[in-house]
């Protein structure tokens, strides 16, 4: 069969699975799933960035410790997502007692958190160190201080640097809360690790779909509030007027 | 850790080969594929949105779901390893088109109609002067892809790939620490190890940055 | 200018040189490796012995394995493949040509209507349903069931000791299993049918594993799917409950294996190990390797060596 018989069948598969009513109830369904799989994200997005915003700024505005913490931060990175799940997952279990799910929610959601920090930590760091040395130095001479200058100019300045470490942070969060499902969270992994399981293919695909859907529309409403957030004197979004030959020319031609 | 890894070494070895392959191999063929793909982004306008919007939406797609749906695809038997450079080839790709595209774009106009005055056109400028500019910037995308390959194998010892990952998902069913950290660890000096390859091989091809000492 | 030329030659070198170990790694006699990235398989005379996703599997696919090595076949692993489910299209696509299986429920994966219980019915139902080119080979009396376990507690608060014990309660309870347990004729609605027991809530962990056994144990679920071989039902001292009307069938453990590579060296080199094999076996087995730390292929070895047959 030709690769794109295949594929055809992947979008019929996916297509068959998202129609049938039954996938969208119950404990099983879509929503539930979908609603689980943002839960998951987000605790992780927002935790990871009251500690990695704050920090980035102090270290930026303050320029010390840049290496250090940047250079951990980094390493994090590096740490296997896998690795870290079942580490934590059979340290922390054996001592978490009761029906919930926190037994698996905790694990995962260190393990969602130490993937959030380093977006948001290099980028918040890198937004305050790039701000034009001449705005600094505008704000010094304007009789601002110290915090002042973080706030009210430091801040607004590198808020676009700031949004893509959150957005990226976000999207990587997002992708990585699928493999969660192995140490027994819901979520759209469990689509996967299920359908894997079951060896049932349209869940399976389906689930891919359904994430990478997640993801872009998260991001797109994530670029909409960076819009409008940022600041337009930052952006330099704002309409210009003519220039004056322009003006002079289009004057003399009426 | 040490006498477990004695215990299994040739085991642990053969997963690390394993794994160091199936995260460099991506590299490579990504970044053959990325830089035509970043070439073309940064010098037709209207062809970087499109290019640089479905290179991201191809990066959201999770690992997990990418190694399963493709043995499907490609027709590849399920437990072959090519699904895992292809899946890890794609977010490489995927990563590094906007990285050479906006690469590219940063190399400073003046330079660009100084090549041409000197000469230099098309091709020629492009591969002796705007790559060899571009090469800082192309070498820190290709170390974030790097780990971000080495993280992203042992999501594939899920599915039963050999790879360091192995470690995990049996250290997992015992319940038991010590390979779960020897993976760990491993996987964090072979990543370590190539962020340092990248950062040298980038160096050895910027002799000119050297070149300059503040005054 | 010189770094053009110097940075091609790197990359064509580098390249060069990753390509060339890939090809070379297709070591056929290496454990636990897998077949060359490109594709190559291992060659014909080589058996690839796979396992499942749980750890008494790997131990009796080390069996296998070092039982066909003392034999002189050449052998490579591929363990911790995953679910029946996943393995058993390796199997026929070639990826591995031999699994440790359970007759019972590899009977219920070719045929969801069979109704043999006894070791003998299953073994002979079995060997009609098995779709060529696989085929079953001596069987030993080793047996692992799937069991609903619950605590003492549990079982002492509800008076459980069978299976249809829990029909009245089992609507407040949770239980725990591999996820491909939901789906299985055996699992989730074979409960239904035969025994007409629904829990509240199905959680899916995995099988026999470390998030089962916790779950039960700190009671995440009420009952789990837990492998009657698993030396921590002795440990905790859980209860297995009866099963008087067999949803869990004879499950004796027997090779699963691609005709192609069924030798005669390879069929009694596998039967001599069906002959020695018992279910205090596999529970010492798994004691070993869960309990203990052993490395399986160590605890296999010793196995062996011990039966007087490697």
């Amino acid at each position: 069969m030709a690769k794109g018989g295949a594929a055809g069948m992947i979008v019929t598969d996916v297509a068959n699975w998202l129609s049938d009513p039954a996938n969208w109830t119950g404990q099983n369904g879509v929503p539930t799933r979908l609603l689980q799989h943002l839960q998951y994200s987000l605790v992780a997005l927002v935790i990871a960035a009251v500690i990695a915003i704050p920090l980035g700024l102090l270290i930026g505005h303050t320029r010390r410790g840049t290496f250090a913490v940047v250079a951990i931060a980094n390493s994090f990175r590096a740490l296997p997502t896998v690795g870290l799940l079942t580490f934590f997952y059979i340290l922390i279990s054996p001592h978490i007692h009761g029906t919930g799910n926190a037994s698996y929610f905790i694990p995962s959601e260190i393990v969602l958190i130490l993937l959030a920090i380093p977006s948001m930590l290099s980028n918040t760091y890198a937004g305050i160190e790039n701000v034009d040395p001449g705005v600094k130095d505008a704000a010094a001479g304007m009789g601002m201080r110290g915090s002042q200058v973080l706030w009210r100019v430091e801040l607004p300045n590198a808020l676009p640097l700031i949004f893509s470490g959150v957005r990226s942070s976000f999207l990587q969060v997002i992708a990585t809360a699928t493999v969660t499902a192995y140490v027994g969270l819901g979520g759209l992994g469990r689509y996967l690790i299920d359908g894997l399981a079951q060896q049932d293919y349209p869940q399976m695909a389906s689930g891919a779909v359904l994430v990478a859907v997640l993801a872009l529309l998260v991001d797109l409403l994530l670029a909409l509030v960076q819009r409008y957030a940022v600041s337009r004197g930052v952006t330099g979004r704002y309409r210009r007027p003519a220039a004056p030959v322009e003006r002079i020319t289009a004057e003399a031609a009426a | 850790m040490i006498s477990y890894f004695q215990q299994h070494q040739s085991q642990i070895l053969s997963w690390l080969g394993w794994h160091a392959r199936l995260s460099a191999l991506p590299l490579l063929f990504g970044l053959i594929l990325a830089l035509p793909l970043g070439w073309l982004a940064r010098r037709y306008r209207w062809a970087y949105p499109p290019l640089v919007g479905i290179a991201g939406l191809l990066y959201t797609i999770p690992s997990l779901a990418l190694f399963i749906v493709l043995p499907g695809i490609l027709k590849t038997k399920i437990l072959d390893p090519t699904n895992v450079v292809v899946a890890l080839t794609i977010y490489t790709v995927a990563l590094l088109v906007r990285v050479v595209a906006d690469g590219l774009a940063a190399v400073p106009e003046d330079v660009l109609q100084a090549a041409t005055a000197m000469g230099y056109r098309g091709f020629g400028r492009l591969v002796r002067v705007e790559l060899p500019i571009a090469v800082p910037v192309i070498g820190a995308g290709l170390r974030v892809a790097a780990v971000s390959n080495v993280s992203l194998v042992s999501v594939s010892a899920l599915i039963g790939v050999p790879e360091l990952g192995q470690l995990f998902t049996n250290g997992f069913q015992l319940a038991y620490q010590t390979p779960i950290l020897l993976g760990i660890v491993l996987s964090v000096l072979l990543a370590l190890a190539f962020d340092t390859a990248i950062q040298l091989f980038t160096r050895a091809l910027t002799p000119w940055r050297r070149a300059v000492r503040p005054a | 200018m010189k770094s053009v030329r110097g940075v091609t030659a790197i990359v064509a070198g580098a390249a060069t040189l990753i390509l060339a170990a890939c090809g070379s790694s297709s070591n056929p006699t290496s454990t636990g490796g897998g077949a060359g990235a490109g594709g190559s398989k291992a060659p014909s005379d080589t058996i690839v012995v796979g396992s499942a996703n749980f750890q008494e599997n790997v131990v009796l696919a080390d069996i296998y394995a070092e039982a066909l090595k003392a034999k002189g076949v050449k052998v490579s692993t591929k363990l911790n493949i995953g679910s029946r489910e996943t393995y058993i299209p390796a199997l026929k696509d070639g990826s591995i040509d031999l699994i440790p299986e359970y007759s019972g429920v590899l009977l219920q994966y070719f045929d969801k209507s069979a109704t043999a219980v006894s070791s003998d019915e299953v073994l002979a139902a079995l060997q009609k349903a098995v779709t060529p080119p696989l085929t079953v080979l001596d069987q030993s009396q080793a047996q692992d069931k799937d069991a609903i376990v619950v605590t003492k507690a549990t079982a002492d608060k509800y008076h459980l000791t069978s299976i249809a014990d829990l029909q009245a309660v089992a609507g407040k309870l949770t239980l725990g299993g591999p996820p491909e347990f939901e789906t299985r004729t055996d699992g989730v609605p074979g409960l239904k049918k035969v025994y007409n027991v629904t829990f509240k809530t199905f959680r899916k962990l995995d099988a026999g594993g470390p998030l089962t056994e916790n779950g039960l144990k700190n009671g995440q679920i009420d009952a789990g799917d837990i492998f009657t071989t698993d030396p921590l039902i002795a440990k905790n001292g859980w209860v297995v409950l009866a099963d008087p009307k067999n949803l869990y069938t004879a499950q004796n453990v027997l090779p699963l294996i691609n005709s192609s590579k069924a030798s005669d060296t390879v069929k009694s080199a596998l039967s001599a190990v069906s002959a020695k094999l018992t279910t205090d076996d596999l529970v010492s087995l798994n004691e070993k390797v869960q309990l203990n730390k052993q490395d399986p292929d160590a605890v296999a070895k010793q196995w062996l060596s011990d039966a007087g047959l490697g």
